[in-house]
């Protein structure tokens, strides 16, 4: 029941796009076509699932018994980039179709705040593992959710005349506004 | 280039939010005020200060294949300074219970680490000039960060509580969207396309 609650609240309540603002630019950079989008968003939650379950690890095993918690930003970013490397150098011998689809996104995660945003969050909530997973998984979820729908929307952006001064990133922002009210609808589900 | 347009090259013709698109995360999630945004901005531009001026002395000695994570840990050590800095100064609750500008701020403190305006600005300037001028460089560019910031998190007050930096201006309760995520969509949005049309009017 617990984690029904997690994975609810985090794919459409407190959507991490929408809600939280975390992972913006991404979400503007490769939007533009649905199929570049799913491809993100399966990249995303690849990696925000390893790296949160690193992280959490890292401090709990690492950093609360040696008492440096200061130190947490500067090893998450660390250990997260490092991730993100090892991932790609692993999936490119193991798996090279997966390295294809997934390839180009990889190193474009290290600075997508939702991951490391995401890894300070579960230790704030104070998640146990098990928890910080399902928390994970679901706002890789609602991102990738979001930033399809809205690849989706984009792409009718094409048919329609819009004003001069609106063109590219304007209509696109005030189109995210439109989302955002609409998820704004799932505030009473939890 | 000399000096004073490296100085305001951020404000107007580079700024990072209005032309760049660069910290969209920030921008969006801590304008609900003018206080809030202008916490933010000048908390980045100290960052971005400081790490411009650290990189610009160590640039010589990095190899150029590690120079990437280097960086990235010179960043982070500063952010983390601002982080206690600001839990330790900035972090005392209003007169009538509001949140603290450091609770407001909240995860956005740490997430400096990962604003591509930083980071942008420490590949592309602190790497190939001098101490001085990548001071200057950091600063504009973060005067022109919390600048935007500033007048975001303005407008979005003006509109959701018609207050501006917490002076109540009419007795109502405002258009609250405007204070809510819907409304740091749309106002940027607008923002920008306003920009867009007096840049290309001119």
């Amino acid at each position: 029941m617990e984690y029904i609650i997690i994975i609810i609240s985090a794919i459409f309540v407190n959507n991490i796009l929408l809600a939280q603002f975390l992972g913006v630019c991404p979400f503007m950079g490769v939007s533009t076509k649905i199929s570049t989008s799913v491809g993100m968003g399966a990249a995303v939650v690849f990696v925000m699932t390893l790296a949160t379950i690193v992280t959490w690890l890292i401090m709990h095993y690492l950093l609360v018994p040696f008492k440096i918690g200061y130190m947490q930003t500067i090893s998450y970013i660390l250990v997260i980039a490092a991730l993100v490397q090892m991932v790609e150098i692993i999936l490119k011998k193991v798996s090279p179709p997966l390295y294809q689809a997934l390839g180009v996104y990889l190193p474009l995660i290290t600075t997508n705040c939702a991951v490391l945003g995401v890894a300070i969050l579960v230790i704030q909530k104070d998640l146990n593992l098990m928890e910080s997973v399902v928390f994970a998984v679901a706002n890789a979820i609602g991102f990738s959710l979001a930033l399809v729908i809205f690849a989706g929307l984009r792409e009718k952006f094409e048919l329609v005349n819009i004003p001069k001064g609106m063109k590219g990133i304007p209509i696109a922002f005030v189109t995210a506004g439109l989302l955002a009210l609409a998820f704004m609808g799932f505030a009473g589900l939890v | 280039m000399n000096n004073l347009q490296n100085f305001t090259k951020g404000f107007f013709k580079e700024n990072p939010v209005f032309v760049l698109l660069l910290g969209l995360c920030p921008t969006l999630g801590t304008t609900t005020s003018a206080i809030n945004g202008m916490g933010m901005g000048l908390a980045t531009m100290v960052v971005l200060v400081l790490s411009n001026m650290a990189i610009a002395l160590i640039a010589g000695a990095i190899p150029s294949k590690v120079r990437i994570p280097s960086y990235i840990v010179v960043i982070a050590s500063f952010v983390t300074i601002v982080d206690l800095l600001m839990a330790a100064y900035f972090n005392t609750p209003g007169p009538n219970g509001e949140l603290s500008l450091y609770d407001n701020l909240g995860l956005f403190i740490p997430l400096i680490v990962v604003n591509c305006i930083v980071l942008g600005r420490a590949e592309a300037f602190a790497s190939k000039n001098g101490v001085g001028a990548s001071a200057i460089d950091g600063l504009g560019m973060g005067l022109g960060f919390a600048m935007a910031l500033t007048i975001l998190g303005a407008i979005r007050e003006l509109l959701g509580s018609y207050a501006i930096f917490g002076i109540q201006l009419v007795k109502s309760d405002g258009m609250l969207v405007f204070v809510l995520a819907p409304g740091a969509f749309l106002a940027l949005g607008y923002l920008i396309a306003l920009l867009n049309k007096i840049r290309t009017s001119k």
